[in-house]
């Protein structure tokens, strides 16, 4: 878009390469409370989508049910949105994908939506590899029905009434990467500068991208003894690297010193560079991001970045092997076989010659 | 009917009957699952449709793959009357372990075909019955003791072609077009065949049911509901199915797998123009559905009780959110998993309110292979005229089972996406609303995901919504909303197929029926005639009933609702709708899982007929 004559470029709000400003990514006001982790994500997903220069009727917004599920009302309202029954979400995303291939879905989950009532069917999205980005806004407990324990809560973490938690968490970045998940990531929602690049790597990326990140419920959750509260979050975060991400056919413009660096090249040419914190991580290595996840629950700690990453994972269309077209735009004449072809199934009926 | 001799092995006497009855005729197969019987059975539907005689088949089968009693019945009627019977003529006992059971059922003049070894019952001198060595007989032909076991029941498909007189030229030809690609097992199985009708013409004498050649199925096609569906949404244009295995609705998705691969490719390119996925399981299949459908895609799935009951919760969101889906409930008897291989209609009410809340949906009730062609297209058009699923009630009986149709029309309309806004459209229009009554039908406009308009875009939720599908709890905008859906209800009356009525001047009673039950009416009603009670007949096609079924219902006295359900569902239906009707509505009920039969309907009504005297 080109800046309007009368005014001064200092006074117009900045365009994307799409043409549109921050303010076109945004959508409803939020109605969560005030503080809640999941609104620094819609921020997050709202600036990535701005920087990333995303159409927004390009983009469908798929959510189950919770207070984090409601987020896509809050963001990008200029895109369509399914916001469906509790924990099914993925089914949702299945069949949207099929209908229209061309579609990019953004798909908000919570840790009760996901880990609980919807394991079956997000360890099937995953499964299919549909490409999906699936968002868990985690924060170990159902907020909307204020407040119970979720299968993601901590060992021995303390409810707001006092209860403790006896049960393992589900470690759904865990269960990701055992599935065959091509893109798995973890983050917080505190940490904008390493969620945001994450979150454009995951819209880069081909298949199902999941993204787990710890969104502290502050009304819930936030209390001294648990630990899906800010402050024990920030304090056990331990980011395995810094994250950039660099949109294809963009120069790395950094210096980086050698060895200080990994670089993941995502299906459409985009790069994502990781730069080493305290022990180099190779995202590549599934059986390492296992290992690493396994010791930092033992730590108690959350590890966090791009956990595991494998952007040459065969595709779902191509199992499916649907044409190029979205399937929702054939005309008829594509999709009702010709007259002859009913007169073939008819004599074989007659002549009994059809298989039975 | 003349009585005959009692005869076994090399005794019998070949003289023919004295009475016999033409092309109307139930022959009795009782085997064992898993044994091959399917071809054997199959080859004598075939080869009497081939001779020119109407003629079904109708599969008895356990939740087993092998090992449990089987059985299938053949009904021969040249008058057409195909439904079920409650007793036969022929009977071919190889099952040892029903035997006893099946032979004792067989009534007087009867001739059953018991394989050697099978102990007899004591039975009365009038019932005929013929023991056949079958394997002694298929042992020169199958050297393979294996293979024997698949073949032997090939023996009795030739002793009955001498029972009652089928040619062995037809029993050839369906064996053929059956096994045509088979060479060997052509070969074993006609040599079979050829044994078991030497040995009956050698020592059985002709049985008092015989099958002469007629021209009445000229043309015709013989086809199970089930792919009639699959073909209906083949040319109605489907693009997605999802589905998760169960009796008896897989072989719908299953045929129309086949036809799918086979016929929708891209002819330059090999790709699909569809997609057909396995889901985990019937939530996810109803998920995907109406994912698909949201984005513009012909989605459907096809299930039965325990499945479709999974589905509600979503069925209920499509309600509110208004999505068009179209489902396949193939019934079963229930409820749980009730006994999953036989037929039921119990299923109307949690289909006609299925899921929570304030919700009423559309059901169509396919009565005929025919119809199940039908809809399944206009299913589709329906589903997308309405913005709503739209439920098909079939069952196992149609579903399953062969029965004879004309050969299927190819359509001559196109398509009807209901109200679909384009870009083009958006742009012409002043506003856009999701969810407003533009045109007083209770039917909004909708638009596709994708579409680039900045007026297109709208959010689908499962909560309180207004007329620009905003979030709302206000209690007036819910009102309005449901009392709009209620008004799409409406228009729904007359958007779905309308009943076929069939009226008798004078008759003061009213026959109505739907689905499957179809079947056994026409006889029914020809032999209330014979009793001297001439009825007329409403077939319903469609929930929310037309107001034609009022009119039918306010033109009788008395009006005999006939379903497969304990519970009189349809009639609860009718009389929910109609109230000030109720008092006239009788029921006629019928729930042991077997296909319903024109005896037990004549009885019962005449039963209820002379209730009526007294009462007055
Ligand atoms: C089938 C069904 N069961 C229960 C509920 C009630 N319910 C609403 S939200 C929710 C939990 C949400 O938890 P989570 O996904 O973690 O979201 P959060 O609110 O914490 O963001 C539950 C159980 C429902 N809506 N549907
Ligand atoms: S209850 Fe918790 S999760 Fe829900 S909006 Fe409030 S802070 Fe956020
Ligand atoms: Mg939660």
């Amino acid at each position: 878009m080109s800046t309007p004559a009368n005014k001064t470029p200092s006074a117009a709000p900045a365009a994307n390469r799409v043409g549109l400003t921050l303010a076109d990514y945004k959508g409803a006001r939020s109605t969560l409370c005030p503080g809640c982790g999941h609104d620094a994500i819609t921020n997050s997903i709202i600036n990535a989508a701005f920087e990333l220069g995303l159409e927004p009727h390009r983009l469908a917004k798929l959510s189950g049910i919770g207070c984090s599920s409601k987020t896509p009302a809050y963001f990008m309202r200029r895109s369509f949105a399914f916001n469906a029954v509790h924990g099914r979400m993925p089914s949702i995303a299945t069949g949207v994908h099929i209908a229209n291939r061309d579609l990019q879905l953004l798909g908000i989950s919570g840790d009760g939506d996901t880990a609980s009532i919807g394991i079956g069917q997000f360890t099937h999205l995953i499964r299919r590899n549909v490409p999906v980005v699936y968002l868990i806004e985690n924060n170990g407990v159902y907020g909307l029905t204020k407040g119970q324990f979720s299968a993601t809560a901590d060992f021995g973490t303390k409810a707001k009434v006092g209860r403790t938690n006896e049960l393992m968490p589900i470690d759904l970045c865990a269960l990701a990467i055992e599935l065959g998940c091509g893109f798995v990531a973890r983050s917080f929602s505190g940490d904008p500068k390493q969620l945001r690049p994450l979150l454009k790597a995951a819209l880069a990326h081909r298949g199902t991208s999941v993204v787990d990140i710890l969104s502290p419920c502050v009304t819930f959750n936030n209390h001294e003894g648990s630990t899906k509260s800010y402050d024990h979050v920030k304090e056990h975060d331990a980011p395995l690297h810094d994250v950039t991400f660099i949109p294809p056919h963009e120069p790395i413009t950094a210096d980086y010193e050698p060895g200080e660096v990994r670089q993941v090249t995502l299906f459409d040419g985009s790069r994502v560079t990781l730069k080493k914190l305290e022990a180099d991580y190779d995202p590549h290595d599934g059986m390492a991001a296992m290992v690493t996840l396994r010791r930092a629950r033992e730590a108690g700690t959350f590890v966090t970045g791009l956990l595991y990453v494998n952007a040459q994972k065969p595709a779902f269309d191509r199992e499916v092997g649907m044409v190029e077209a979205p399937l929702a735009s054939l005309p008829l004449d594509r999709v009702r076989p010709p007259r002859r072809v009913l007169e073939e199934i008819m004599e074989a009926h007659r002549s009994g010659a059809a298989p039975r | 009917m003349a009585a005959l001799a009692f005869s076994h092995e090399g005794d019998s006497s070949l003289s023919a009957p004295t009475h016999v009855r033409i092309n109307d005729c139930n022959l009795h197969v009782a085997t064992v699952n898993g044994s091959g019987s399917q071809t054997a059975n199959a080859t004598l539907l075939r080869a009497i449709f081939q001779m020119g005689v109407p003629v079904s088949g109708k599969n008895l089968f356990p939740s087993n793959i092998a090992g449990l009693p089987t059985w299938f019945t053949i009904r021969v009627n040249e008058r057409g009357h195909l439904a079920r019977t409650r007793t036969n003529d022929v009977l071919v006992a190889m099952n040892p372990e029903t035997a006893a059971d099946d032979i004792a059922a067989m009534g007087p003049g009867t001739v059953t075909v018991v394989n050697a070894g099978i102990p007899l019952p004591e039975l009365p001198s009038d019932r005929t019955v013929h023991v056949v060595p079958c394997g002694k007989l298929v042992e020169p032909i199958v050297p393979d003791a294996k293979l024997r076991k698949l073949v032997v029941n090939m023996i009795y498909v030739g002793v009955v072609a001498h029972l009652l007189g089928i040619d062995a030229e037809e029993i050839d030809r369906a064996l053929g077009s059956q096994l045509g690609r088979k060479q060997k097992a052509l070969e074993l199985n006609r040599a079979a065949v050829n044994a078991g009708l030497e040995y009956a013409r050698e020592h059985l004498p002709p049985a008092p049911v015989r099958i002469e050649r007629r021209s009445l199925t000229d043309g015709k096609i013989l086809i199970e509901g089930n792919t009639a569906a699959a073909l209906g949404a083949l040319f109605g244009g489907v693009t997605f199915v999802s589905w998760y295995p169960i009796t008896p609705s897989s072989s719908l998705a299953e045929a129309l797998q086949g036809y799918l691969e086979r016929y929708r490719r891209d002819p330059q390119t090999g790709e699909a123009t569809y997609a057909i996925l396995q889901a985990e399981d019937e939530i996810a299949a109803i998920g995907m559905v109406l994912g698909a459908s949201w984005a513009g895609a012909r989605a459907m799935t096809a299930t039965s009780g325990p499945g479709f009951s999974l589905m509600t919760e979503f069925i209920g969101y499509a309600y509110y959110a208004e999505i068009p889906a179209v489902i396949w409930d193939i019934q079963r008897i229930g409820p749980s998993t009730g006994l999953p291989t036989r037929t039921s209609q119990g299923d109307l009410l949690s289909a006609a309110f299925s899921s929570h809340g304030d919700t009423k949906h559309v059901l169509l009730f396919p009565a005929s292979v025919e119809d199940c062609y039908q809809y399944g297209m206009q299913a589709f058009d329906l589903a997308e005229r309405l913005q709503t699923p739209v439920l098909v009630m079939s069952d196992l009986d149609l579903g399953m089972n062969v029965s004879m149709a004309e050969p299927f029309a190819y359509p001559e309309e196109p398509w009807d996406r209901g109200k679909v806004l384009t870009d083009e459209e958006l742009d012409r229009v002043k506003t856009f609303e999701r969810y407003r009554d533009v045109d007083g039908d209770g039917i909004p406009y909708r638009t596709i995901p994708g579409q680039r308009h900045p007026a297109a875009a709208y959010f689908t939720r499962g909560s309180g919504h207004d007329e620009q599908a905003r979030y709302t709890e206000s209690s007036e905008t819910y009102a309005r909303v449901m009392d709009r859906l209620a008004r799409k209800h409406e228009t729904a009356r007359r958007l779905a197929p309308g009943p076929v009525i069939d009226r008798a001047p004078h008759a003061a009673v009213g026959l109505l029926s739907f689905g499957s039950t179809a079947w056994a009416m026409d006889e029914a009603r020809e032999r209330l005639r014979e009793d001297g009670l001439e009825t007329s007949h409403l077939l319903l096609r469609a929930y929310p009933f037309h107001p034609d079924v009022r009119a039918f219902l306010a033109s009788c006295e008395r009006v005999y609702v006939v379903e497969q359900n304990r519970d009189a569902q349809m009639a609860a239906l009718l009389r929910m709708d109609m109230p000030d009707l109720a008092p006239r509505i009788r029921s006629v009920l019928h729930y042991d899982g077997l296909p319903i039969d024109a005896r037990s309907i004549v009885e019962r009504v005449l039963h209820g007929e002379r209730e009526e005297v007294v009462a007055r």
